[in-house]
């Protein structure tokens, strides 16, 4: 059972319906027993990053030890910048921590929010992108990026007039700044990429 | 780089994806959510959902039309039609909308615009304009309301502008003269108000060759090329559109 973390922050549902679409048993919940008998954690989020990590609350201290204890964690959106140390939108945030690096705006000279499809470069040894092309399009909305500072992590870029950190990878964390849940086809295989990793995890 | 859009649209009347010409005559073009889950799965951008009967009785209807289509559809889409307040837009976020186009209410009241972006940001705020080319100024538009049976003095490239500057993300522009004639977008009117903002505009209303779409983005400025008739009636899928439109030289996601 994976367990998307019910947290008041928007679309939700979709991700849950996604992952119900590709078969996977999923859960929509803030409990820290299903938390903690969960196979893999994902952490959604359609929200400004102080507010998501506010409404998280206790919830967070409890995220950051499942994932040091080695269960699959999948960040997507301000769910993936939630992973990362800090954020300078609106003020500066704590985030969890679990990656290193900061959260920045999108640099000016471009059209922002970065909203549409944007053609992803997918490094061999990803899991996350196990059986697509080298290269997929995928649907990204978003206001400020991650800037990865983690000699550990493996980083999928996408080209928006700089190398943007799409996707990035540190053990059993995983986060996208794109939606796969919203990125067609080829979302759908990301996902179900992550639902084989919970299943490989957990036996 | 951005790709530009392919744009399927579908018109839903009593629970069904209907299809008119000029706004009028409307053809059935079937289950809103077959044709929904379809176009996910077949490489379409994004969809949009306009309500066109949009009366209070049908305000419940496309609530529970929009769940429903969630979970079917996996790219992002857009539900509009006779949407009033922030509260009804909030209720359709909820069920699964990404964006929500709001027309006659802006019209009305401005304001919506500007409550809308800062609750819930501008990337889920759609400007839908209905646009008549105007009879007694020569290169003009005029925006018309209540599903296009309203003309008003405004002019369209102004209130795009206007729309912009409010909070609107984007501005789905729909030639009413043009609509479901298959005879080519109106891109004088594209161009004349993709000129003027700063937003993506989406084109709309008479696709009816894959060479129209080309045109629309590249005579028109167009981000996105939205179709009906063309597709729905399956005179051309997705991926022929993207394949035509790819070695032509836009960037697509094919």
């Amino acid at each position: 059972m994976i367990v998307v973390i019910d947290y008041n922050v928007g679309n939700v549902k979709s991700v849950c319906n996604a992952f119900q679409y590709i078969g996977c048993e999923v859960e929509l919940s803030r409990e820290p027993r299903a938390i903690e008998n969960a196979t893999g954690i994902v952490l959604p989020g359609v929200a400004a990053f102080g507010y998501a990590i506010s409404a998280l609350g206790s919830l967070a201290e409890l995220i950051k030890e499942v994932a040091l204890s080695g269960k699959p964690l999948l960040g997507i959106c301000v769910g993936y910048q939630m992973l990362f140390e800090t954020s300078s939108e609106y003020g500066r945030h704590e985030g969890l921590g679990l990656l290193g690096g900061g959260v920045v705006p999108i640099p000016p000279g471009r059209v922002i929010p970065h909203m549409g499809w944007n053609l992803v470069k997918l490094p061999d040894d990803m899991d996350l992108f196990n059986g697509l092309a080298k290269e997929k399009h995928f649907y990204f909305a978003h206001s400020f990026c991650a800037d990865v500072a983690d000699a550990r992590a493996k980083i999928a870029y996408t080209d928006y007039g700089f190398d943007l950190a799409a996707s990035v990878q540190k053990a059993n964390i995983y986060g996208t700044q794109f939606h796969p849940e919203k990125s067609g086809k080829a979302g759908l295989k990301v996902l179900h990429n992550f639902y084989d990793i919970c299943k490989r995890e957990a036996q | 780089m951005l790709t530009r859009r392919i744009i399927p649209c579908l018109d839903v009347k009593d629970n069904r994806v209907v299809k008119g010409i000029n706004f009028l005559n409307l053809r059935d073009a079937g289950d809103p959510v077959e044709l929904g889950a379809r176009y996910s799965d077949t490489g379409a951008d994004e969809l949009v959902f306009l309500d066109i009967t949009a009366t209070i009785r049908s305000r419940k209807t496309i609530v529970e039309l929009v769940e429903k289509v969630a979970e079917n559809v996996f790219i992002p889409f857009t539900v509009g039609g006779g949407i009033q307040t922030v509260e009804q837009i909030d209720e359709l976020l909820r069920s699964g909308a990404e964006k929500v186009s709001v027309n006659t209410a802006a019209v009305e009241n401005p304001n919506l615009l500007a409550e809308a972006a800062r609750r819930f940001g501008n990337q889920c705020v759609v400007l839908a304009i209905d646009a008549r080319r105007s009879k007694d100024r020569p290169g003009k538009w005029q925006v018309c309301v209540k599903a296009g049976s309203e003309p008003t003095d405004i002019d369209v490239v102004e209130w795009a502008a206007r729309g912009e500057e409010l909070g609107a993300g984007e501005i789905l522009l729909t030639s009413m003269d043009a609509d479901g004639t298959k005879a080519g977008y109106d891109n004088e009117l594209n161009k004349a108000v993709t000129d003027a903002v700063n937003i993506p505009v989406i084109a709309s209303g008479g696709a009816g060759t894959l060479e129209h779409l080309y045109d629309a983005i590249v005579d028109g400025g167009a981000d996105a090329v939205l179709m009906a008739s063309i597709t729905h009636f399956e005179n051309y899928n997705i991926t022929q559109m993207k394949e035509y439109l790819r070695d032509r030289g836009i960037p697509v996601n094919l």
